[in-house]
């Protein structure tokens, strides 16, 4: 067996970055000659063989299924320990989110393994998974291979998508653990409540960001018009932040946040260096600018020389329209 | 009617402001022995020697208590608001550490070879031979004055000076017509100067005795110039310096000098200065422009005007198949002999930029500056000796009878006479420096850059920013290691609400990218296409992009200390 | 309550990084700074003793680093910390992931603290695990992420951002705790914090004085091999449109966008 996965769920659904750990495995354990399998940890009846015989559509060929609390990261890796020492797994990987980073690092102290994190893609190569993580601002790969077994990667926030493989039902196994005593001290009191803020800006898939181009700060209506329809959130620069326009929540830069989402739309916005590194990861950058060379042009996958009073709202109608 | 800087004069009273009795009640005032200002050459020279003499004298250095030697440091730490070309002269550090083979000094050694070229346009460059004698740097080492602070930095730790980074003084501590210490500036305040939820006070640091090494545009040195009315008659003038560092494929033989292009050196523009082109090592190349600040076309960027030199054929073979991977810039004192003001004042001493110890011809400063900060730290060791460091004046005769005297007196009105133009400046300049200053003698009277007038010329021709030999202002901002917070309060004295002329001078002066004139405020200026230059306008400050240059202060506003630790982070300057 | 923080001296985050062309590392010899995410922590573990639910006795700032270390030390004295350890020894060297968090919580062990807090990540690319990794070596319950915290007798109430949302976590101590920068603004110190840091006790540890065995850590006990440094993959060149007729315009973002799966 090579490759095991950890999928959370919770009330009855798979989180969309342990689906595309499950689609990864998949796939490199076909490359390397073996099987991927994952790992589901819960205590209620939403787990049931239906949901955990579904993830064999993504790529798993096993599922183990274990009792004790959700969403804590130490009964996870109590459970993928005895797994992998009892089924002899070479490999762990996780999708981004932070119970895929703490349970690997937790599995990574318990076995001693070697661990690469941030991990952007993996290969095969020889019967072997090399684990690619950029460096330095992402101006550098490095490619890492592992001495020993078993080997951990730990896939950056929304690395893997989730694609179907067309496998059919995965093999559900229930495992019984026993769980390390430490693993007992903490206890879910509340789980999943959505904060204060209405969106955060960190998390959100699509971003709308506005920047001085837009002219004056009712410019950002048009912004969160076209976030409304397109689902995303909206963000701003520095300079109008600094201008009032916008709060400073939603500042993107070198002293705002740092976002990577599949879709980051710059509206009036130059692309100036201190905003360029807070959405460089972005899977894809659409500009909207009226001067053609402005930087932002340069590392934009689609870049649109108009006046974004004129664009904005058409696009959003259209976006609109398309989805019904 | 003409607008010059100086008719707008920033709000402040650094006298009032910024001099005064100590704030905190006495248990909680900090007792040190000597505190010293600023950590650069000259500050350090003095911080080491100091320590180097009271090793000497153990129960002098007792008598002094737990601290005997504190330097406080506004940026990070020592070396990251350090910038220079820079060829160093070797007799300071001969003198500071005896001992010591060249070899291990962190600098880059000597160059054999030198060249000087006029260029009279963005194409020929004609060699001035033999090397007019300014300009002749044998013996001299290729200098990062960054990192040579770092070092120095860590050799006066290693003496015992305690070195207290991200720590700026704002204001001089006086007592009965005494200098007593400093006071160190607040941190946690916000955009309008409201304390934040995380805010701490600044604190009253006492001393014996305190060494004003603050560079260029020193704050508490203007304060105190004033205060005690040190100025000489001639006020001080500056110059603007913009370099970048860049990795390169083929060595650099020779220490490099360009004069003219692309400044433009009629009387109409004045524009006053050269480049500078020095091999760090087999691998690297420090190079930059500086430019008088006493010129009057709004239109000239300092920081294109070095972008445009790259394209000369002379400086783009240089630095081809290159990398950029430093920039930075601050202002020069140039005034020379005639503007430096009294060294001392009862508790204080001045020493380096900060008092104006720079021969601006040949380039040098960061000798002169350490050689006062050796003088300072021996005087003030004489006068803890006698218990008694209100009478410094030893400090400034031995400044007097020392080369820095000298030197500047030989060059005292060689940078003056360019006011008249390049050629016959150059021509007089040549005369004075063969008779060794004597011919044609007299005062050339220094004057007040904020006092020229200001007009707008015609567009000039910058290169298009490409990021790969040229570049924006602000990703070379993001290059000098500068993440100021947002909501830092504003640092800048100004007047907000100008002539369009003097804001388009700002804007295009200051090398970080602070003072913008809004699209909207320039769009209104126009009248059929014309700019009209004397609409007021409302400018629009980021001082977050700030890189503490100084040159904002030569031109009609004020640069006062920003929150500790605030600004760039030079590395390799 | 003994609180133990996890400090670490990392390359200034605005100053350019290299990597060294010889060990295939970070070239760490430039400019250092405390870890930001370090003085939330200290911060944090201020707040509780100043809350007075919990009587703290001694805050120790911890790290394990090259000599230069001692800095990020001082620092987390000037802010609070009562006194330091240095654990610092050749062989730690090169030391990986689970090899740091092992020497890590052997020194930590030799404190018996009854927390131990420190910042969820670093500029310098490790992410949210060391807290995970040492908690399991210490056999200690632990979470990541928190952004709010309340210290009873015996156990604390935290909330922290995972997946689906805010969790409020109840966990027992002794406990590990990652803060992220979201839990509190931590103070600048006084200057006469600063000054006095250097007199605050610092104790160097070695290797052998926290009982780490020398085949877990270091260059040749590390678990990864770093097989070659590329550049990343040449990113197509955008495709740019120029606006004439914005009926069209919009048509080609709305296919370009469906195209890429963007619109579901």
């Amino acid at each position: 067996m090579s490759i095991l996965t950890y999928a959370l769920h919770h009330q009855g659904d798979f989180n969309k970055n342990s689906l595309g750990a499950v689609s990864a495995a998949g796939k490199l354990a076909g490359e390397i000659g073996g099987e991927a399998a994952a790992v589901v940890v819960g205590e209620g009846d939403d787990l049931s063989d239906e949901l955990c015989a579904s993830l064999g559509k993504y790529g798993a060929s096993k599922v183990y299924r274990a009792k004790a609390p959700e969403g804590l990261a130490q009964p996870v890796v109590d459970v993928m320990a005895k797994v992998i020492q009892d089924e002899g797994y070479k490999y762990a990987l996780f999708g981004g989110g932070l119970l895929g980073f703490e349970v690997g690092a937790g599995l990574t102290a318990r076995l001693g393994a070697g661990v690469t994190m941030e991990v952007t893609a993996v290969k095969a190569q020889d019967g072997k998974l090399i684990a690619e993580r950029p460096i330095l601002q992402d101006s550098a790969i490095v490619d890492v291979d592992y001495v020993g077994e078993p080997g951990i990667i730990i896939g950056r926030l929304n690395a893997f998508d989730p694609a179907e493989s067309g496998g059919g039902d995965a093999e559900v196994v229930d495992v019984d653990v026993q769980l390390e005593d430490h693993s007992t001290k903490a206890r879910m009191i509340q789980r999943g409540e959505s904060g204060e803020e209405e969106v955060n800006i960190e998390e959100a898939e699509i971003l709308v960001a506005g920047g001085r181009g837009l002219g004056k700060a009712e410019g950002f209506e048009l912004c969160e018009e076209l976030a409304g329809a397109l689902g995303g959130a909206v963000a701003a620069t520095r300079a109008v932040v600094d201008a009032g326009w916008y709060p400073y929540a939603a500042q993107i830069g070198q002293t705002g946040k740092t976002v990577a989402p599949k879709l980051y739309l710059a509206a009036g916005i130059s692309g100036a260096i201190q905003h360029k590194v807070g959405m460089q990861n972005s899977e894809n950058i659409v500009a909207i600018n009226k001067d053609p060379n402005a930087p932002i042009f340069e590392f934009s996958d689609l870049g649109i020389v108009g006046d974004l009073n004129k664009i904005l709202p058409k696009l959003t109608e259209a976006v609109k329209a398309k989805k019904g | 009617m003409t607008t010059t800087p100086v008719d707008y004069p920033p709000p402040v009273d650094p006298a009032r402001e910024f001099v005064g009795p100590p704030v905190d009640p006495e248990e909680e005032r900090i007792e040190v022995g000597v505190v010293i200002v600023g950590g650069g050459p000259a500050g350090l020279a003095c911080a080491i020697r100091l320590a180097q003499l009271l090793e000497e004298d153990p129960r002098l250095a007792e008598s002094l208590g737990e601290v005997p030697v504190a330097l406080v440091e506004k940026g990070k730490g020592p070396g990251s608001h350090l910038l220079s070309g820079a060829m160093m002269k070797p007799s300071a550090m001969r003198r500071l550490f005896p001992g010591l083979p060249e070899s291990e000094w962190p600098t880059y050694g000597t160059v054999p070879k030198d060249a000087v070229y006029l260029l009279p346009n963005g194409k020929r460059a004609i060699p001035l031979k033999p090397t007019p004698p300014p300009f002749r740097n044998h013996g001299n080492h290729v200098t990062s004055v960054a990192q040579l602070g770092r070092w120095l930095g860590e050799r006066a730790e290693e003496a015992g000076v305690y070195i207290l980074g991200e720590t700026a003084a704002v204001k001089l501590l006086i007592e009965d017509g005494k200098i007593v210490g400093v006071r160190s500036g607040d941190k946690g305040r916000g955009r309008d100067g409201e304390e934040l939820s995380n805010f701490e006070p600044g604190s009253d640091l006492m001393a014996r005795a305190t060494v004003l090494a603050e560079g260029t545009q020193g704050h508490l040195t203007g304060a105190a110039i004033r205060h005690f009315a040190l100025g000489s008659e001639d006020p001080q003038q500056w110059e603007l310096g913009v370099k970048e560092v860049w990795e390169v494929p083929k060595p650099l033989d020779r220490v490099i000098h360009t004069m003219a292009w692309p400044l433009r050196y009629s009387p109409k523009f004045r524009e006053f200065g050269g480049s500078f082109i020095y091999p760090m090592g087999e691998d690297k190349v420090s190079m930059g422009l500086v430019v008088g600040l006493d010129y009057r076309d709004a239109r000239l960027s300092v920081h294109d005007a070095l972008q445009e030199l790259k394209t000369h054929p002379l400086v783009a073979k240089i630095i081809e198949g290159g990398k950029r991977i430093a920039w930075g810039a601050k202002t020069i004192p140039s005034g020379g002999y005639w503007a430096r003001p009294d060294l001392w004042a009862p508790g204080m001493v001045i020493a380096g930029d900060g008092a104006g110890m720079v021969n601006v011809p040949t380039l040098k400063g960061i000798h002169y500056a350490m050689h006062a900060g050796i003088f300072a730290a021996e005087a003030i060791f004489e006068a803890l000796k006698k218990a008694d460091t209100s009478d410094l004046r030893a400090y400034a005769e031995k400044v007097r009878d020392s080369e820095i005297e000298k030197d500047t007196y030989r060059s005292r009105n060689m940078r003056q006479v360019f006011s008249r133009g390049f050629f016959l400046g150059g021509a007089i300049a040549n005369l004075m420096e063969i008779s060794g200053g004597r011919f044609p003698g007299g005062r050339w009277a220094t004057h007040d850059d904020a006092t020229v007038d200001v007009f707008i010329g015609e567009e000039r021709n910058y290169p298009k920013p490409d990021g790969k030999t040229s570049f924006d202002k602000l990703s070379s901002v993001f290059l000098s290691g500068n993440a100021t917070r947002d909501d830092a309060p504003n640092h800048i004295r100004l007047q907000e609400k100008v002539p369009l002329e003097l804001a388009l001078m700002w804007r295009n002066m200051c090398p970080a990218q602070v003072y913008e004139v809004p699209e909207e405020e320039l769009e209104a200026a126009k009248e059929d296409g014309d700019l009209d230059p004397k609409r007021e306008i409302d400018l629009s400050i980021t001082p977050s992009n700030c890189v503490q240059c100084g040159a904002i202060t030569a031109k009609g506003g004020r640069l006062t200390p920003p929150e500790g630790g605030d600004g760039p982070n030079y590395q390799a300057t | 309550m003994k609180i133990c923080v996890l400090v670490k001296q990392v390359p200034d985050a605005a100053v350019e990084k290299r990597m060294d062309p010889n060990t295939k590392r970070l070239d760490r010899s430039g400019e250092t700074n405390l870890n930001p995410f370090d003085t939330h922590a200290i911060e944090a573990a201020m707040q509780i003793r100043e809350g007075g639910k919990v009587d703290v006795d001694e805050i120790v700032a911890v790290t394990m680093g090259p000599e230069s270390a001692f800095r990020a030390l001082h620092k987390a004295v000037s802010l609070g910390a009562d006194r330091s350890v240095h654990l610092t020894d050749e062989s730690l060297a090169g030391s990986d992931v689970s090899a740091t968090g092992y020497a890590l919580a052997k020194v930590l062990e030799s404190e018996s603290p009854d927390l131990v807090l420190l910042g969820q990540q670093s500029d310098d690319g490790e992410c949210y695990t060391i807290g995970a990794v040492v908690a399991d070596y210490l056999k200690m319950p632990s979470l990541t992420q928190v952004i709010e915290m309340d210290a009873e007798e015996g156990k604390l109430r935290c909330r922290r951002q995972a997946e689906y949302g805010y969790d409020t976590v109840e966990i027992d101590v002794p406990a590990v705790i990652s803060v992220g920068d979201a839990i509190n603004e931590p103070r600048y110190p006084s200057l006469k914090a600063i000054m006095g840091a250097k007199k605050k006790p610092l104790d160097t540890k070695s290797a052998s004085d926290v009982g780490i065995e020398a085949d877990k850590v270091g260059e040749q006990g590390s678990r990864t091999a770093v097989l070659g440094i590329n550049p990343p993959p040449e990113k197509e060149p955008g495709e740019i449109i120029e606006d004439e007729d914005t009926g069209e315009t919009v048509e080609k973002v709305v296919s370009w966008l469906e195209e890429r799966k963007l619109l579901a």
